[in-house]
């Protein structure tokens, strides 16, 4: 392939992922409220927003699903990875494939499954069913992220403190913790942007007294393009760009 | 050795996460799928085999089958446009594969929802595709797109297209160029050497890139919502209708069965690939 046709392929495909995008950032600073026509700059749909107090709200508690759920998730997913890398026991191969079935399962399929959960023990649905929906969808891309990274580890560290008397605790608080921060921290930020974004779980697993961004935006949108909708597309776009840049560069490190 | 304390809460902790948020949800699914369904307390508990006989059923077969179509299509679309895609980023200068993969990655990691939303704003009747279309003198009067099974489509390849990207780009970069110029050197063609070597290697990227698409555009209601017609459905909103408007259970909880069944039968024919492909599953 000639090269310049393999560029403007590429810058095609490009252009095709950011195009929408594009014109929604346009659209949020244009003073002309439902067309394309230019009618001027203005700040006043992200002003909008701040009055639009359901939005705040919502998006409040999706700040707070987000950190929660990706704390969480980063916790027993790191046990999960230190698990699978350290410790040989019956039935890991099992414990692998169920994390990578989760990982794999449909949005739908997880989101039905624990709402017939919580139907079944009689949970009402709300911030903790939530909650344990963000950790479900979680918890396996941590693992994985944090397996991948404890992979790149110099296994003789971890003798060696063995054999200088360490217990198991100390390996996991002294030598295999701190040597994997950074994957911690890029499995932290990649649930948190999972949990903000996730659209289907969310849907089957709050129930009305919890109303997450994604869902408020849902029913927005459903009647037609809304000015404000889209100064708040923008804002979240920016912080999901902030944090897969966050996450790229600390996994990059020293890998 | 005795295991130690921490060792053993690491284990039961863990083990006890994935028994009750995977394999506990997953069981009570099948179970309620082969229960009947009660006006009045939404489950009976009688065995029944009824919700899975009425999926078969010609009425909603066709749904399913309509719905399959165009996920399956969405997903070759992905394939056929992402293919080429992820070659040229894996062959491209080492330099720029970073930024170019960053550029991927980000509206990966996009809010789908919003990401369609913004479709909306290309699509409409005054969007930028009409208008863009009209300035070229293309077309008259604007095409209909929104509220489109067309639209749909766009919209199902337009948020799954990175997560097709992404599994091939690491397939392909894999790929061991010296297998490639050996069969060259051995007189095969540049077709045959792509559809012989090329092909076979990079069929695990292929597989899970299809299985990341095609389920996800199974089961992404609000698409067909926010794009599509009245009449477009996919295998999702069935099912979130079965669950919250017509109140059948047993019915919604089989075709999710039904579902994972297709997730298990890609997921084997993902790992038969790995295996031929001769290498190492990574998680």
């Amino acid at each position: 392939m000639n090269i310049w046709v393999k560029r403007a392929y590429a810058a095609l495909v490009f252009a095709f992922l950011y195009l929408p995008l594009v014109v929604i950032a346009v659209y949020s600073f244009n003073a002309s409220k439902y067309s394309l026509a230019w009618k001027g700059f203005t700040l006043q749909w992200y002003g909008r927003l701040l009055d639009n107090a359901t939005l705040v709200d919502a998006a409040f508690r999706s700040m707070t699903i987000a950190v929660v759920s990706a704390t969480v998730s980063c916790v027993i997913g790191t046990l999960a990875a230190f698990m699978l890398h350290q410790y040989r026991f019956r039935g890991r191969r099992a414990v692998f494939a169920s994390i990578f079935v989760m990982m794999m399962s449909p949005d739908i399929v997880i989101g039905i499954s624990l709402l017939v959960l919580f139907l079944g023990v009689g949970l009402s649905l709300g911030f903790w069913t939530l909650l344990m929906g963000h950790v479900t969808l979680c918890v396996p891309f941590v693992t994985a992220t944090v397996y991948t990274r404890f992979k790149g580890f110099d296994p003789t560290v971890v003798e060696a403190a063995r054999d200088l008397g360490a217990v198991e605790y100390q390996v996991f608080r002294r030598i295999v913790l701190p040597m994997a921060a950074p994957g911690l921290v890029a499995g932290w930020l990649l649930s948190f942007t999972m949990s903000l974004d996730d659209v289907i779980v969310s849907f089957f697993t709050t129930g009305p007294t919890y109303e997450v961004l994604p869902l408020r935006i849902y029913s927005m949108v459903r009647l037609g393009i809304k000015p404000d909708v889209n100064a708040l597309s923008v804002v979240m776009i920016t912080v999901t760009v902030a944090a897969v840049l966050l996450s790229r560069r600390l996994l990059k490190e020293k890998s | 050795m005795k295991d130690s304390l921490f060792k053993r809460l690491v284990v039961t902790g863990v083990l006890g996460w994935l028994v009750l948020f995977g394999a506990v949800p997953t069981l009570m699914l099948l179970a309620v799928s082969f229960l009947k369904r009660d006006p009045d307390s939404l489950i009976e508990p009688v065995l029944s085999l009824s919700s899975y006989h009425e999926l078969f059923q010609p009425a909603l077969g066709s749904m399913l089958a309509e719905s399959m179509v165009m996920a399956a299509t969405a997903t070759l679309l992905c394939l056929l446009i992402g293919y080429p895609f992820a070659y040229i980023v894996a062959r491209a200068d080492k330099r720029h594969t970073p930024t170019l993969l960053l550029l991927v990655m980000i509206p990966f990691w996009t809010n789908t929802l919003i990401r369609t939303y913004a479709l909306v704003a290309v699509l409409k009747a005054d969007g930028v595709v009409n208008t863009f279309l009209r300035f070229l003198g293309v077309i008259d009067a604007p095409l209909k797109l929104m509220y489109t099974p067309t639209a749909v489509f766009i919209g199902l390849v337009y948020t799954l297209l990175p997560f097709m990207i992404l599994p091939l780009y690491a397939a392909i970069e894999k790929l061991d160029l010296k297998l490639l110029e050996a069969s060259r050197d051995l007189g095969a063609s540049r077709f045959s050497t792509f559809r012989k070597i090329t092909i076979p290697l990079t069929m695990p990227g292929i597989v899970s890139g299809c299985m990341l698409v095609f389920l996800p555009a199974l089961g992404m209601f609000y698409i067909p919502d926010i794009l599509g017609g009245a009449r477009t459905m996919l295998l999702g909103n069935y099912i979130r209708d079965q669950f919250l408007a017509a109140r059948n259970i047993p019915l919604g909880a089989a075709a999710s069965i039904a579902m994972t069944l297709i997730m298990g039968l890609m997921l084997a024919l993902y790992y038969k690939s790995v295996r031929r492909a001769g290498r190492k599953v990574r998680i």
